[in-house]
């Protein structure tokens, strides 16, 4: 079988998730080729092997340097039609989503997206995706002789021991009508580990009580190489920008542990972090809804229990 | 300005998520339906455009007939009319497709949306239907503005947001802080009964999926408590027992 992977480049690398994507691809089994976009080096690219893929083919074009939905669509449809490809594996992602979308269309493909296990091909082409925000899995029947998969966050784990892959350039013929939105500015933050794709995210909620007290969300998050979230209330008050707000409405996050401070645990905050492998909760509140979702809780008062826990942590790494 | 707003009709955000016959159907006993979290968004967004500057909204749902109470609830709102197209919406490209046929003779400028129903969470729909009417499609969409015949938005993205600008006509998902969300009040309930409700049948059958069962995740054991004196007991059992740090 053969397998095209749609790779997302962050700062010149390979995103986690997209190497997630590579590794699930492998995981199928057949032949495996990665396409990436923009400025990333042979070297930063090649590594795509060491995840399972046998070939990279990258689109330089200055054309194709921002992240353009359509233009990505078609340049993955041309890279469909070149490599034979019988399955599309992306991460899912603010990029991943739509371009798959318009993708499916184009090659008449069936698209699943949120997949979180390694498809059953033993009667057909079945994949289990998460539904209803986490609370609900569906097995799901891929009927089209073309089919593309959407890969949620931190459902598949990276290989790292295969061999570099093969750069090759990849020319796409582009359409004018692919070109219609115009990128004007991004604004990305810098330096910090990326929420959606954190291993681990602490998160505070209104029991921090101001948002002049989140220096030990932060620096509990830097002791253990954490991403920082956030409730809804939280965000809504501009306590915390929009991107750091966790649940339903906001970033849907899978890490394997998510420690939520001062957060009771409402139903829309749990649909956002129900995929979290592990659940750490600190609240005063002993009665709060969260301590049901934990693995482990402390009921104290944020102020004493997250200053101590960042020492704790702290001496452990040393 | 011409406006198509597309809504999910879905279990409130709080039901109880459980299914019967095999694990084949969604169990609706004692669920609540509401208007898509996102779609709301959207819905109140086409508000506040027309207020600025006129124009209409139509919205339109892909469902059976126990959707018309959330499509009145839409009308309430301030959209003006309504189509569903009676059919149980069966998968995404179904969906997308429906809503395709439904638009392609409407001359909309703007087709909004919700970035993803808050049920099957595939966040495709709208990609679909900007495939398949030839229009750009953006999500998710944070900030719309519109200046003449020009849309300028903000998308979040990993980690931040970019700013994007686009000729009309455009198919967007839409989620927060695009809008604050309406809440009917009495007159728009009164209002919303006599506006027009057209029911139309679907385009065709046409899937590209098929749902065989449903699973619900393992059962979640019992939080282990910790003193809040004794942190370090916490920092052992991440270590020794989760295995996390």
């Amino acid at each position: 079988m053969s397998i095209l992977v749609f790779i997302e480049i962050s700062e010149g690398e390979i995103k986690k998730s997209s190497l997630e994507a590579i590794s699930y691809a492998a995981g199928i089994g057949g032949d495996v080729t990665a396409i990436a976009f923009g400025e990333a080096s042979n070297d930063a690219l090649s590594a795509a092997g060491k995840a399972g893929a046998t070939k990279v083919l990258h689109v330089a074009d200055e054309k194709y340097k921002q992240g353009n939905i359509q233009a990505y669509a078609s340049a993955l449809a041309a890279a469909v039609e070149s490599t034979g490809a019988e399955t599309v594996v992306l991460a899912k992602s603010s990029l991943g989503d739509p371009v798959s979308a318009r993708l499916a269309i184009k090659i008449g493909a069936s698209l699943a997206t949120n997949v979180t296990e390694l498809p059953d091909t033993s009667n057909g082409f079945t994949v289990k995706r998460s539904i209803y925000t986490g609370k609900a899995f569906a097995n799901v029947d891929l009927t089209e002789g073309k089919r593309i998969i959407g890969i949620k966050k931190n459902a598949a784990i990276i290989k790292e021991d295969g061999a570099d892959a093969a750069v090759e350039a990849f020319s796409v013929s582009a359409d004018d009508a692919d070109f219609k939105v115009t990128v004007t500015s991004q604004e990305k933050a810098t330096g910090e580990i990326l929420l959606p794709e954190a291993d681990l995210v602490v998160s505070g909620g209104r029991g921090l009580k101001g948002p002049e007290n989140w220096g030990m969300i932060e620096d509990l998050a830097k002791a253990l190489g954490a991403a920082t979230g956030c409730s809804k209330p939280v965000s809504d008050m501009d306590w915390r920008p929009h991107h750091e707000h966790v649940g339903q409405t906001g970033i849907k996050v899978a890490p394997t542990l998510y420690i939520a401070v001062g957060i009771s645990g409402a139903i829309q905050h749990l649909a956002g972090v129900n995929s979290s492998k592990f659940i750490v909760v600190i609240n005063k509140d002993p009665e709060a809804p969260f301590f049901k979702a934990a693995d482990y809780g402390i009921v104290g008062d944020a102020f004493e229990v997250v200053p101590k826990l960042t020492e704790a942590i702290k001496a452990l790494n040393n | 300005m011409k406006i198509l707003v597309c809504i999910t009709h879905v279990p409130d955000t709080t039901s109880k998520i459980a299914f019967t016959d095999g694990n084949t159907k969604f169990d609706q006993t004692g669920v609540q339906y509401i208007i898509g979290p996102y779609d709301d968004y959207a819905l109140a967004r086409a508000v506040e455009l027309k207020e600025q500057s006129g124009g209409s909204i139509t919205v339109l749902n892909v469902g059976e007939a126990e959707t018309e109470p959330t499509l009145r609830k839409a009308l309430a709102i301030g959209a003006d009319d309504a189509i569903r197209v009676n059919a149980f919406p069966k998968d995404s490209f179904f969906v997308a497709n429906q809503i395709a046929n439904a638009a392609k003779e409407g001359g909309y400028d703007l087709i909004l949306m919700g970035r993803e129903s808050i049920d099957f969470n595939s966040g495709v729909v709208h990609s679909m239907v900007g495939e398949l009417l030839g229009m750009p499609s953006l999500s998710p969409v944070m900030t719309l503005d519109i200046e003449g015949s020009k849309a300028k938005m903000t998308r979040e993205i990993e980690g931040g947001k970019e700013y994007l600008e686009a000729d009309l006509p455009l198919v967007l998902g839409c989620q927060e802080p695009i809008a604050e969300w309406k809440i009917p009040n009495m007159r728009g309930i009164m209002t919303a009964r006599t506006k027009p409700l057209n029911v139309v049948e679907p385009a065709d059958d046409t899937v590209r999926t098929q749902l065989s069962t449903y699973e619900m995740p393992p059962a979640k054991g019992a939080v282990k408590m910790i003193d809040a004196d004794n942190v370090s007991e916490l920092v052992d059992l991440l270590k020794n027992e989760a295995k996390v740090l």
